[in-house]
């Protein structure tokens, strides 16, 4: 019996259309659609593709929750053994869909699923940790690398084998620490790779060592009397009900939120979205993590030119840097843009 | 100074009616061998047991291991300051009960204690499966007695009992001798011209709370860091009195046994010269980390050395003093190497240490201790086996109804032991 494989792709490899039908709704169809005879040839048998779940990249995007678990439905349906996701190649939307639905089949289905990226491609950074990614080259010339590389790939998944390092297999990093017995005491791991390093010779360390950005601070304002200064925070400070629903932890998003005319944080108003800390005291004044009121009565006496009408808050507790990361590339351009000269930035 | 370790190999353990060792059987007097632990008030009821390899035999919760050894010859005598007088060691002839181990087990200090199965799957991970070990069974004298005072019991019966069946071994002609020299500071500088002059900054834990490791019997929390020669480690001069997480805490038994010290020793005057030995702590205060680091540091300066071998004991706050030490030592242009191991969450995909800087680009691990690991029923438990639900590692619901047990590597003892003492390691995926 081959093994059953759903293939996910999107509108543009579904022969639907592309940019303007890029809010095309989830739809399933029966066995192979586009790229899906490749794969086809390249599982020789041993598998088959028995339906082919479909999605727009921008309705996917704009609606990441609820489409995800829309396909997974749709996935589901198919009862499928493991699932195929792209490959989306340097496609960042696509990229990101094929990694939501490996996220969704990873830890819904519990079975064996496979994309291919390439290494830049946002979709990896989000969710390499949730299923294997094959490095691809940028664009859809490197298909007939990519589908027999997943698919060598995959099988072994279904077959249970053992999964070797990202370069044997050529997938992209996970950043998944696995257990192994090597044939030397770590001991004399540790000493013949000391005397590599003394004789100046290559070595290989066993754990690669987290490196922590350091930002250097900005250099002090010069003139503060003209600055413009606007407030953003990772304490999570929302309107009440945290309209753009923001994460408690892990956050996806941040928001950026009108104060035009406010003076005060008042509590019923304004709240924290915040799970990392003891709320209480943000939710009775949510001035006491971003500091309205004050700066209100600063740009009264004159100390500075205005303060900025818009504010940006996001989630701190447990987002990934990556996201951080997105998150402050498109808040920066947007001060930037509405002639911001200064950043407070406030934690919790 | 030079030492001989006078080995008599042990492969089988044998109750008798006096305890000597004969053709490769250990002997050991049960009374005899009670009557001297007990002799601790501190201890109440004393009971020991034997557990050899390939046996469906599980000791839970193991405190310690120490492997038996007597000084036949030389000054001093093994576990100097604790159970012997306080004079230098690491001279002279020593003799060994090798492939014999006593193990502190019983009634728990604190949380921290460790599991070693004698066959199964757990087996593989830790070095205490392959020891033939006399099994210390211990109470308190009575419940509710202070934890520190029955720390200082429990470690001090497990020295007793090591030094006691070596001693009564000693006049049994040794299996196999291996000779260890190791030249005094003005020798090694003159030595081997042309090779590197290196050291090893041993880290001890000392977190307090029960997380002590003494020096010819000073809590080494209390010192500044140190040389010593790696010959008066051999003869006891570190001892454990750690109750933190089995998997990573260094046993007496490694600490005899240090297998960087082994390998060092190996590759000296071929591949580098081994100066020596740098002891130092792992104290909580963020003073004591800087000047514990910038002391074993500056001794390393001093001593001219080019490189060294850096390894950790514990995990998490101490991943600060590893990397502290590391980073000074790199910026004198002394360079490093480390060893230690990872808390990288049960499904690996969490930061490894809680600590990191960019020179620390030479590390070896010892393996993820939260991977979840099933140890099945074994036919005999030694000790309490209940402790699987509370000791680092298992949690409320480890024990299963049938016996068996699933638990992160942590709690089996010696599993990413981060002297080397095992194979184990990880890659990333």
């Amino acid at each position: 019996m081959a093994y059953r494989i759903v293939h996910y792709i999107n509108q543009f490899y579904a022969g639907i259309g592309g940019e303007e039908k890029a809010d095309h709704k989830p739809e399933s169809r029966e066995g192979i659609v586009g790229p899906g005879t490749a794969f086809k040839a390249a599982f020789g048998g041993e598998a088959e593709i028995v339906g082919t779940v479909i999605c727009g990249d921008s309705c996917f995007a704009s609606n990441l929750e609820s489409t995800q678990a829309e396909v997974l439905e749709l996935i589901k349906k198919f009862n499928p053994d493991a699932v195929v996701a792209g490959p989306a190649f340097n496609a960042g939307r696509y990229g990101t869909a094929c990694g939501a639905v490996c996220e969704a089949v990873s830890k819904k289905l519990g079975i064996p699923v496979i994309s291919g990226m390439y290494p830049e491609n946002p979709g990896v950074d989000m969710y390499k940790k949730h299923a294997f990614i094959i490095e691809t080259s940028d664009s859809a010339a490197g298909m007939k690398t990519a589908v027999p590389a997943m698919v060598k790939l995959l099988l072994k998944l279904l077959k249970g084998e053992e999964i070797r390092c990202p370069e044997c297999e050529g997938y992209i990093e996970r950043g998944i620490r696995k257990n192994m017995f090597y044939d030397k005491l770590a001991s004399e791991r540790c000493v013949d790779m000391f005397v590599k390093k003394m004789n100046g010779a290559p070595f290989e360390t066993e754990y690669v060592m987290p490196v922590f950005d350091r930002v250097p601070p900005q250099p002090p304002v010069k003139d503060m009397k003209n600055a413009v200064i606007a407030l953003v925070t990772s304490g999570g400070i929302c309107p009440q009900g945290n309209p753009d629903h923001i994460e408690a932890s892990s956050a996806s998003k941040y928001g950026e939120y009108d104060i035009t005319g406010i003076d005060d944080l008042v509590k019923g108003k304004f709240c924290t979205a915040h799970g990392g800390y003891d709320a209480t005291y943000a939710d009775n004044d949510a001035d006491c993590v971003l500091p309205v009121d004050v700066l209100r009565e600063m740009e009264k006496e004159g100390v500075f030119k205005k303060l900025h009408n818009k504010y940006y808050a996001t989630v701190g507790n447990g987002t990934a840097v990556a996201s951080a990361k997105r998150f402050a590339s498109e808040i920066i351009e947007k001060l930037v843009n509405d002639g911001v000269t200064a950043v407070i930035l406030t934690s919790t | 100074m030079k030492l001989e370790l006078h080995k008599i190999m042990v492969k089988r353990l044998v109750w008798g009616e006096a305890t000597t060792v004969r053709d490769g059987v250990l002997y050991v007097n049960k009374q005899e061998l009670i009557s001297l632990i007990s002799e601790d008030e501190l201890l109440g009821k004393v009971d020991v047991d034997l557990a050899m390899p390939g046996e469906s035999v599980r000791i839970i919760p193991v405190k310690d291991v120490v492997e038996p050894r007597w000084k036949i010859h030389g000054k001093g005598q093994v576990f100097p300051g604790l159970v012997s007088d306080v004079e230098t060691v690491g001279s002279g002839r020593t003799l060994v009960l090798s492939g014999a181990a006593v193990v502190t087990a019983g009634k728990i200090v604190r949380f921290q204690e460790g599991i070693i199965d004698m066959s199964g799957p757990g087996a593989a991970y830790t070095p205490f499966s392959e020891t033939c070990n006399v099994v210390l069974l211990l109470e308190p004298a009575k419940d509710g007695m202070d934890k520190h005072d029955y720390e200082t019991a429990c470690r001090t019966a497990g020295l007793k009992a090591a030094a006691y069946l070596a001693r009564c071994c000693k006049s049994v002609k040794a299996d196999k001798i291996v000779a260890y020299n190791h030249a005094d500071i003005k020798n090694a500088m003159w030595g081997h011209p042309g090779l590197p002059k290196v050291g090893y900054i041993y880290m001890l834990q000392t977190q307090g709370l029960l997380h002590d490791t003494y020096l010819y019997g000073v809590d080494v929390k209390k010192i500044l860091p140190t040389l010593i020669s790696p010959l008066e480690v051999m003869d006891g001069a570190i001892v454990s009195g750690n109750c933190v997480s089995a998997c990573d805490k260094n046993s007496t038994y490694s600490h005899q046994n240090n297998p960087v010290i082994e390998e060092m020793f190996k590759r000296h005057g071929r591949d580098f010269n081994f100066v020596g030995i740098i002891a130092t702590n792992e104290n909580v205060t963020l003073a004591d980390k800087k000047r514990s680091s910038s002391y074993a540091v500056n001794l390393a300066h001093m001593l001219g050395l080019d490189g060294v071998i850096i390894t950790e004991e514990g995990f998490g706050n101490p991943d600060a003093d590893l990397i502290m030490n590391c980073w000074k030592a790199e910026q004198l242009g002394i360079k490093t190497a480390l060893l230690t191991d990872e808390y990288a969450g049960q499904d690996g995909a969490s930061q490894s240490l809680a600590d990191s800087c960019p020179e620390g680009d030479a590390c070896v691990t010892a393996g993820n201790a939260n991977e979840v690991i099933v140890l099945p029923p074994m036919n005999k438990v030694i000790g309490v086996v209940e402790e699987a639900n509370v000791i680092a590692g298992g949690w409320n619901g480890s024990l299963a109804a049938d016996g068996g047990i699933t638990v992160e590597l942590q709690a089996i003892t010696g599993s990413t032991s981060e002297l080397g003492y095992t194979k184990l390691g990880a890659y990333t995926i």
